[in-house]
């Protein structure tokens, strides 16, 4: 049986079905959570925040226009509940920081070879990037999102998004030659 | 920068939707011809895949959230006000209302099945219990099946019941509606799938009008005639 749509359950949804409510949970929440999580880097608070995406889906149902993939609009809710969460933790440490303690522990090139593997290497160094880098590598590579359902996300010029996600790379790039990984590029 | 440059730089920049498979197919087989005459090009778009399997790897690794999140949400939602499901009497605006929250891709995609689930779904879900469960519920309510329909005595009023074809579409649903000049009210019922419609006419003429709808049998499968 084909699975029902997305919108279908948003209509089902404005009209109180609970239901519907779990189905769209279940298909959705852990990849919502997994955004989440890597912009607030603590589990606890990506649980918290996902509770509030979807109750904030409950209640706003009845005003989805379509005009954008249901998942499209979830990460944008989740955008914003995360960023809000953000701003209410003044000690969050910062992403310069973070990128910097990386550079900072690193070993030598020739020994962080030897010692791991080009893959670890690479994932140490996603998790290195800003929360800005890091979000819209995520959304490109593990949300599979279009330029345009980036640029609805985000709430930022298509253009932007493509040069955003330039200057991610670049970045990335720049992490992995400090850990001893030269790709050529940019 | 030339033309050519521009266009590499501007191609460059799509490798990881391409990656991605999220680019749109103008755009796809643009790079994909300029990565068969570009072998420096096709070798950044190895780093775009590498950094996508490295992105999927990394997200996959962060787990799940754990049964908290769930329990949170549906205890929030307990404590909210009870929603009453709308019910327009017309049928135009229900279904404009319905039609209106698709985005193009989906009407286009997925419209068809799910509109029909929507409008259907008791009669498509659960085809094996409707046959018992609208027997009894359509005994109850003094309704004839359409083979009895000509020898039945039909009451006057304005309502009936009726029941849709399981391969009957959207579309002709529609038409059907609008041609016999019907509004829906009600429906589908959780037991039977029937929907409950207002016909224009009373007394005779609507026992005429009820014998006419229930001849056709590609769109109806059941109709009766209700007080």
């Amino acid at each position: 049986m084909q699975a029902t749509a997305d919108e279908v359950l948003i209509g089902r949804i404005a009209s109180g079905d609970r239901l519907a409510m779990q189905v769209l949970f279940a298909r959705h929440h852990v990849r919502v959570y997994r955004f989440v999580l890597r912009l607030v880097r603590d589990e606890s608070t990506a649980e918290d925040l996902i509770s509030e995406v979807f109750l904030d889906v409950w209640r706003q149902a009845g005003r989805f226009e379509g005009r954008s993939a249901v998942s499209t609009w979830l990460l944008a809710i989740a955008r914003f509940k995360a960023l809000s969460a953000l701003r209410r933790r003044p000690d969050e440490e910062l992403d310069e920081e973070t990128a910097a303690s990386i550079e900072d522990t690193s070993d030598n090139p020739e020994t962080a070879l030897e010692k791991k593997d080009k893959s670890a290497i690479i994932r140490k160094c996603l998790m290195g990037l800003s929360a800005e880098h890091r979000e819209i590598i995520d959304l490109v590579y593990y949300h599979e999102k279009s330029v345009e359902e980036v640029a609805q996300i985000v709430s930022i010029p298509e253009n932007t998004v493509k040069t955003r996600m330039f200057y991610a790379r670049k970045r990335l790039a720049e992490l992995l030659k400090a850990e001893g990984i030269e790709r050529g590029w940019p | 920068m030339n033309t050519i440059d521009k266009e590499r730089e501007e191609l460059e920049t799509l490798l990881p939707w391409h990656a991605a498979g999220t680019l749109n197919r103008r755009d796809a087989e643009r790079v994909e011809k300029a990565l068969a005459a570009d072998r420096e090009l096709m070798r950044r778009f190895d780093l775009a895949r590498e950094e996508l399997n490295e992105t999927i790897h990394l997200n996959e690794s962060l787990g799940a959230p754990s049964a908290r999140a769930m329990e949170k949400l549906f205890a929030a939602i307990d404590a909210e006000p009870v929603r009453r499901p709308k019910v327009s009497l017309n049928l135009a605006t229900r279904f404009a209302n319905f039609v209106a929250g698709f985005s193009p891709r989906t009407i286009a995609l997925a419209t068809a099945a799910g509109a029909l689930a929507i409008v259907l779904q008791a009669g498509v879900i659960t085809t094996g219990l409707i046959k018992y469960e609208a027997a009894t519920q359509v005994a109850k309510q003094e309704t004839v099946t359409r083979t009895d329909l000509a020898s039945a005595e039909v009451s006057d009023g304005t309502l009936a019941a009726i029941r849709f074809t399981p391969k009957a579409e959207m579309s002709q649903i529609t038409a059907f509606l609008i041609n016999n000049k019907a509004s829906m009210i009600d429906g589908p019922t959780t037991a039977g799938g029937m929907y409950t419609i207002r016909l224009p006419e009373t007394g005779q003429a609507k026992e005429d009008h009820i014998r006419q709808m229930a001849a056709q049998t590609a769109i109806v499968d059941l109709i009766a005639p209700k007080q």
